[in-house]
């Protein structure tokens, strides 16, 4: 029924009911994350130190690099299994570049163009062709991981300058700057880049078309058709960015190990799925945040963090990874049901 | 009747899927500031007929004339710039947007590469007052509202698009009395400020109601239009029927 009294209380009430149900869930994520901390830092004298607060925020900026990419996509409605084996194809692809004499600027940069330009070749055959994301970027990931060990014939390519290894973050972002100090070490190039990404990713999800579009083709991907507007360029764009998120990823991590793995990022997918999920975006898309995604990866670094001090074994991790997503899903799925 | 003055002209259209022929050569015209309803059975045509109006699909033959200029196809962009703004059944929104990002979908207002939302919240506010429509606030998301509310937000998307002539699917299928008759009310209003409408409805007392033309469409055909007020409930069931064949 029609409700005829003029912008009455009841509705006002009810706008913010909305905007509190929407915070809530980050909220409880952060108690979740102080809780986690709080039990740790009783449980070991060596959680709480800065050596290791650096090691899990190197671990959240994996995480987080990848998840920023995969959140747009989730939010689109759409799913992207391939950003593990696009992550070890960039990397794989600057290091020959750079084994080849290129100098490490413009091969760091054809590894990106080539994670972007697979991610945007999802998009397209999702969109244009119309095949299912999870079939395409799941062929994807095999295709992409098959041709990276034919290329490097399985073996690893390492050994590189230190203006690439820089970039791993074993420095300071400050030390060029002749900064020293325990605190500003924290903050080393993975970790400053996480940030960054973090940043853009939440200015470009709120703020611009792209971000919205994004929403909308998770949730009524006709209804964008029927305005007019072109949803093959705003797919594409999305799994290339999505493309991009991995080859950063992968970039990072070929900088740490100092070496590009041809097995580098097997089932990262999982993780970001898992931290894009636990951060509050609906599985099946047309809502979700950047900033819940942020404190999701943050979550997930100090569980795997945690774990490791306690001495529990890897394989924990893995299962607990799957419990996490299978867990928020069903819970966002009942939510939608009650309505 | 004279084929000048007409907004609209469709022109032996047919549409074909597979072996079934939805469209089969199918004419018609419609003025602004009049409200034409097209009637007829389920499997009638008339979904498709609207569709091939607002750019959704293309028609294999035949030619649409709108404001004077002749296509042979549209694309929802082109019918969106000629004036033709679609209401759709399912109404086209996206529900966990707010009731301005929904108005607004497709022609965001920006400030660079920026959302401009200060603006559109402002705007979408005075559109929906001038329509006379009843949303509280247009920061609500779409989920929320009841579906006259919903209603209101895919017209004003309509008007928002600078239509001249509007296609209303089944605007009130799944509607309560008093919000159809809000939107019964403001479908009047569009026609009186100038606007052209089309109504598809199933409600054939609710097409007696509003319409100035009716036209009966059945198996793909017009079977026949008519002024309402030169006919009655009777004549028409009988030529949706295929009991009665006017033209």
């Amino acid at each position: 029924m029609m409700n005829n009294q003029p912008a009455n209380q009841t509705d006002r009430n009810y706008l913010t009911k909305i905007f509190v149900k929407q915070y809530a869930a980050r909220i409880l994520l952060i108690a979740v994350l102080l809780t986690m901390m709080t039990i740790l830092t009783f449980s070991s004298e060596y959680f709480l130190t800065l050596k290791n607060i650096k090691n899990i925020l190197n671990l959240a900026s994996t995480y987080i690099l990848l998840s920023v990419g995969m959140t747009f996509v989730i939010c689109s409605g759409g799913i992207d299994l391939s950003v593990g084996a696009i992550m070890a194809m960039s990397s794989v692809i600057m290091g020959f570049a750079m084994k080849a004499g290129i100098p490490v600027g413009p091969a760091v940069l054809f590894g990106l163009i080539s994670g972007t330009l697979i991610g945007a070749a999802n998009g397209f055959l999702i969109s244009k062709v119309g095949i299912n994301a999870l079939i395409v970027t799941l062929s994807m990931m095999s295709i992409v991981r098959g041709s990276v060990i034919l290329l490097t014939d399985g073996k690893p390519v390492f050994g590189f300058d230190s203006s690439f290894t820089f970039w791993g973050g074993a420095d300071s972002i400050f030390r060029p700057l002749g900064w020293e100090g325990s605190l500003v070490n924290i903050v080393n190039p993975p970790i400053a880049l996480a940030l960054l990404v973090t940043f853009l990713g939440w200015i470009v999800l709120e703020k611009t078309k792209l971000g919205r579009y994004c929403f909308v083709l998770g949730s009524n991907e006709s209804a964008l058709q029927k305005t007019g507007v072109n949803t093959l360029f705003y797919k594409v764009l999305i799994y290339a960015l999505s493309g991009l998120c991995a080859a950063i990823t992968g970039f990072i991590v070929a900088a740490r190990l100092n070496t590009c793995e041809p097995l580098a990022g097997t089932g990262y997918e999982m993780d970001a799925i898992a931290a894009v999920v636990l951060g509050g975006t609906l599985i099946q898309g047309g809502s979700g945040s950047i900033s819940g995604t942020f404190i999701a990866c943050l979550i997930l670094a100090v569980m795997r963090n945690g774990l490791t001090i306690l001495s529990i074994s890897s394989n924990y991790q893995q299962l607990l990874t799957g419990l996490i997503v299978m867990t928020a899903v069903a819970i966002s799925e009942i939510k939608r049901r009650k309505g | 009747m004279p084929e000048t003055g007409f907004f609209l002209e469709v022109h032996d259209v047919v549409k074909e899927f597979g072996h079934v022929r939805a469209l089969d050569g199918v004419s018609l015209s419609a003025a602004l500031g009049e409200i034409l309803a097209i009637v007829g059975d389920n499997g009638a045509g008339k979904s498709t007929l609207i569709k091939i109006l607002s750019g959704v699909l293309v028609p294999d033959e035949g030619r649409i004339v709108i404001d004077g200029k002749s296509y042979t196809a549209l694309t929802p962009k082109t019918a969106l710039k000629a004036g033709i703004s679609t209401v759709y059944q399912d109404l086209a929104l996206a529900n966990s947007r707010d009731v301005a990002a929904n108005i607004f979908l497709g022609r965001e207002l920006t400030k660079g590469i920026f959302l401009d939302q200060k603006r559109m919240y402002a705007q979408a506010e005075q559109l929906i007052r001038n329509l006379g429509i009843n949303i509280p606030d247009v920061r609500m998301p779409v989920e929320v509202l009841s579906g006259g509310q919903r209603q209101g937000t895919a017209v004003a998307r309509a008007v928002h698009q600078e239509g001249r002539f509007f296609i209303f699917d089944e605007p009130t299928a799944a509607m309560g009395l008093k919000e159809t008759a809000a939107v019964m009310r403001l479908i009047k209003r569009l026609a009186h400020q100038g606007y052209g409408v089309i109504i598809i409805s199933h409600n054939l007392p609710q097409v007696f109601e509003i319409s100035d033309r009716i036209c009966v469409m059945r198996h793909g055909k017009v079977v026949g239009i008519v002024n309402t007020a030169e006919t009655d409930m009777e004549e028409t069931v009988a030529m949706i029927t295929g009991a009665v064949k006017i033209s």
